[in-house]
């Protein structure tokens, strides 16, 4: 039906042949010169602690050390929604392995070995390693300044407490919800932390020069943002922002752990101390795991009443949100499932709670799903006992309550058009709901769950984008933008967009990684919303070249503009059929006239997007009246998994999903996202789980002692499925799903092994070993 | 410091070592061959795969004064001449998202495809399990794999 060129198509990726050929650069792979120096952090070894002195003198003993930088040298806060975090611990350390200092030195070794002779005097505080130890009376107080962080104005923070942050939902009358309701469930689900272990270190290499202009190099989600935190931090010493130039170059991976500002800012920040010299700050496998964010661990306690009919008529969900010694980010996490967690079901009467609770344990913060993934395991659990309580088919149940057009959230917005019905359709029928399948093997049994999804992307509410199109002599095209391609695709599909306007092939398009000096603002690449929030921008890029060019022609041949349009990177006229120019010929030099003249000039397209709509303006009692997210990304998924009952061993036979994309742009690049989303999400309940000791050390740092899965971890069969229910506002009606693939995975299969062996799981992860000993001590079904 | 040499991606190069440097740090920092990454320093990853005597291997656990007189390709090496089939199957099909395993995954495919042309889908899959991918899921670049082995009966 539609007649894209561009749209739609499975188009090679634009960086491919860098990555398939090792050109690709990423931060680490930059050279900087002999002179380059080398940082390496001193680290604090308790979770909570006074510092009470800083001992640098045999450190600054080691030759080649240049310098030691702590707390005193920069005595700033900063945060990306509140801020709460220093550069350098002050007077207190928070989690273990703070950065308490950093050593300059000309070699990496000189800087290890410098750093291992800081002497650092501390007197330990009482720590607190859980939410609900740290909401007790009588807890030790985390954040004593709480009360005078600047923080966004719809953060609610409750100074002289641990909790940072407190969404509340209300809506309709949730106690007569309740009254009204012939059953209700009670329970609590835990998930704890996790880490988002993209294969890339962080790595930072600025240089301050002797002009005043600090250059960061950094691999990071958020160029833009990480200038403006850099300069909102370093203001006292008289830095602007057109002062700093952020230069993103290839991302090994992100997940959200990229994302705002974490360890590049001790590499802006030292780089001053040491003006004229790069400086390079790595991080190594263990810092990826305690020094970056950790996905937040969270206990849901949620209350949900129904109707015999499987009508759902209450909710009440309460969070308690681990969010670690830091918020600034993970608060809007908090918030946003605040604002989301009745899940993509029409409910008339909601009571939500999410509480962000400071912890002594590393800081939280965003990663892939931003809190839905941790919400959902307990909601998309409920939904299946309820409907097997009341003997109602699961996926019935669900059609039943979803969420459709036009309905309310709970904050009371309308919801946007998606096809949540047709995702739960298709799964529904490519997993053979209606078959049980079983095992003849007696130690085997095979069972499948089932679950919904959604997500809006979770920004302030002038999160915006912009774009420069540049033209070339040969009507080749360099798209600037300032998003960033952390493997999902954005530099490819920002290129079809402006492919599918001007009619350029996208073979001679570079969408070029950011540079805030030579790339327009973009908010960051999070929250799934590149795609529709830069990929509007570049549409209006490409559209205002097009406008330039077809009035330049219109003036210069003496065309009715409105007769013009292009094909095959030339301007032709519908009502003269003979007529065509060639972008080439004019784009660049422009379109001589009879007396020799010329008229036009490069052609520059500009493009802006930022949502209009969207207010966080809302009663913070109950959060009705704003419009805090621009739209929700839905769909569905299911599972077949085979358990060894003797081992607890899962084995993933088929998995099945749907995402409702708007519009496929690229549906390559979508089943990507669907593939590898879905195992990482299999990964948080089959393989990963980190560990604390008593102290509040993480005590498996490591891809050895904390398990990703590798090529022989897989499902058997994955079945990705595109919806497209065109975003009305997105570009080609496309919306952002980079997040959503693992979102539904640990409730799916937290129902299948309900549905196998009659044990409700209630806590993750679910590894062979918990299985296994639950097996042990319930009394599962017969063997069939 | 001892004065080693070895053949990396078909040219013999000389080098003064200590005895304590690391092969990966070695190639990337004075070698100039940045495809081998880091992604763990220990082994677990992938990332920093080279072949060493056509075997692959990680240069993170190795000394580069182990490699004296010995040879070393990378992914430089490799795409030298030209894409091979499986570096444009790779590309044809997107299979790569961040790109930072795939110097490594690459060479392990490479090499597997060497010993054996035509593996089994789990033979596939156990050549590639040194190599950690945090992005793909693995299935599309197995899938390629399988689909070149065909391609190619």
């Amino acid at each position: 039906m539609d007649a894209f060129q561009y749209i739609g198509k499975s188009v090679v990726k634009v960086d491919g042949r860098e990555k398939v050929s090792g050109a690709a650069l990423f931060t680490e792979d930059i050279e900087f010169g002999s002179d380059l120096l080398y940082a390496e952090v001193v680290e604090g070894s308790h979770a909570h602690a006074m510092i009470n002195s800083i001992d640098i003198s045999e450190a600054m003993k080691v030759p080649e050390v240049l310098s030691i930088v702590t707390g005193k040298d920069f005595p700033y806060n900063f945060g990306l929604y509140m801020n709460d975090r220093y550069i350098f611990a002050q007077d207190r350390i928070r989690f273990f392995g703070e950065q308490i200092a950093v050593v300059i030195a000309r070699t990496p070794q000189a800087a290890k070995k410098a750093a291992q002779l800081v002497r650092v005097n501390y007197t330990p505080l009482p720590k607190v390693l859980n939410p609900l130890d740290a909401i007790a009376a009588g807890a030790e107080i985390i954040h004593p300044d709480l009360g005078q962080y600047a923080h966004v104005p719809w953060f609610f923070p409750e100074a002289g407490t641990n909790i940072a942050h407190h969404r509340k939902i209300r809506k309709g009358e949730v106690d007569k919800g309740f009254e009204d309701a012939d059953y209700i469930l009670e329970d609590t689900y835990e998930v704890p932390r996790y880490s988002h272990c993209a294969i890339e270190y962080h790595a930072a290499v600025a240089k301050y020069d002797h002009s005043g202009r600090l250059t960061v190099w950094a691999s990071s989600q958020s160029p833009n943002t990480q200038r403006n935190l850099f300069a909102k931090a370093l203001a006292p010493l008289g830095i602007r922002h057109n002062d700093i130039r952020v230069i993103a170059p290839h991302v090994g991976g992100g997940f959200g752990s990229k994302a705002g500002v974490t360890m590049e800012i001790m590499a802006a920040a030292i780089a001053i101390k040491v003006q004229g010299h790069p400086v390079k700050i790595m991080w190594n496998r263990e810092r990826e795991f305690y020094n970056t964010y950790q996905r937040l661990g969270v206990v849901a306690k949620l209350k949900i009443g129904v109707k015999k009919d499987g009508t759902i008529t209450a909710l009440k969900h309460d969070l308690y949100w681990d969010a670690g010694a830091y918020v600034e980010y993970a608060a809007n996490v908090v918030n946003a499932v605040g604002l989301s967690a009745i899940g993509p079901y029409n409910i008339r009467n909601v009571s939500i709670d999410s509480y962000c609770i400071y912890t002594n344990l590393p800081p939280g913060g965003p990663y892939r799903g931003f809190g839905y993934s941790e919400f959902l395991f307990g909601l998309e659990s409920h939904i299946t006992r309820i409907a097997s309580h009341l003997g109602i088919d699961a996926v019935e149940m669900r059609k039943k309550n979803m969420i459709k057009e036009g309905d309310l959230t709970a904050y009371g917005a309308h919801m946007n058009p998606n096809g949540l019905s047709e995702a739960i359709t298709k799964v529904a029928k490519e997993i053979q709901w209606n078959k049980k399948d079983r095992s003849s093997d007696p130690n085997l049994a095979v069972g499948k769950g089932f679950a919904l999804f959604w997500k809006a992307p979770a920004m302030p509410p002038n999160a915006s984008s912009s774009c420069f199109l540049k033209f070339n002599e040969d009507a080749s095209i360099n798209l600037l933008v300032s998003g960033v391609d952390i493997g999902q695709g954005f530099l490819t599909v920002m290129a079809q967009i402006a492919a599918e306007i001007l009619t350029v092939p996208t073979s001679k398009i570079r969408t070029e990684n950011p540079d805030t000096d030579r790339n327009p603002y973009e908010w960051q690449t999070v929250a799934s919303h590149v795609t529709w929030g830069c990929g509007n921008a570049v549409r209006n890029a490409a559209i205002d070249a097009r406008d330039q060019i077809f009035s330049l022609v219109s003036r210069s041949k003496f065309l009715p503009i409105e007769d013009l349009f292009l094909e095959d990177e030339k301007v032709k006229c519908k009502t003269q059929p003979s007529f065509e120019l060639r972008l080439r010929d004019f784009i660049i030099q422009g379109i001589q006239m009879g007396d020799g003249t010329f008229r036009g000039g490069p052609i520059i397209g500009r493009g802006i997007f930022m949502p209009e709509f969207t207010s966080t303006n809302a009663d913070p009692d109950t959060s009705q009246g704003g419009h805090p997210n621009v739209h929700y990304t839905v769909g569905a998924a299911a599972v077949t998994i085979q358990i060894d009952k003797q081992t607890g061993r899962m084995n993933i036979l088929k998995v099945v999903e749907a995402v409702d994309v708007g519009k496929a742009i690229n549906p390559d690049l979508i089943k990507g996202q669907i593939i590898g989303g879905l195992l990482q999400g299999i990964s948080t309940v089959l393989y990963e789980e980190m560990k604390f000791d008593h102290r509040g050390k993480m005590l498996n740092p490591n891809f050895t002692d904390y398990k990703i899965p590798t090529a022989l971890d897989i499902p058997d069969e994955i079945v990705p499925i595109i919806i497209e229910v065109n975003q009305p506002d997105g570009p080609f009606g496309a919306r952002g799903m980079g997040e959503h693939p693992m979102i539904p995975v640990a409730p799916m299969i937290a129902n299948a092994i309900e549905d196998a062996l009659g044990i409700r799981i209630k806590s993750m992860p679910i590894t062979a070993e918990k299985l296994c000993l639950e097996i042990l001590k319930t009394n599962p079904k017969t063997p069939q | 410091m001892k004065k080693i040499s070895f053949i990396l991606n078909g040219e013999k190069r000389f080098i003064h070592v200590e005895p304590n440097e690391i092969l990966l740090d070695v190639l990337r920092d004075r070698m100039g061959t940045k495809s081998p990454k880091c992604g763990c320093d220990s082994g677990d990853c992938g990332a920093c795969t080279v072949m060493l005597n056509s075997k692959t291997a990680r240069s993170c656990m190795i000394f580069a004064i182990e490699t004296d007189g010995q040879e070393i390709v990378t992914l430089e090496g490799i795409s030298k001449s030209g894409l091979t089939p499986l570096q444009k199957i790779f590309l044809e099909q997107n299979v790569f998202q961040c790109g930072y395993c795939a110097p490594g995954m690459i060479l392990s495919a490479t090499e597997l495809l060497g010993k054996n042309p035509h593996p089994s889908r789990y033979e596939v899959q156990e050549a590639l399990a040194g190599n950690l991918c945090r992005c793909t899921g693995y299935t599309p670049i197995i899938d390629a794999v399988l689909e070149l082995t065909k391609k190619q009966v």
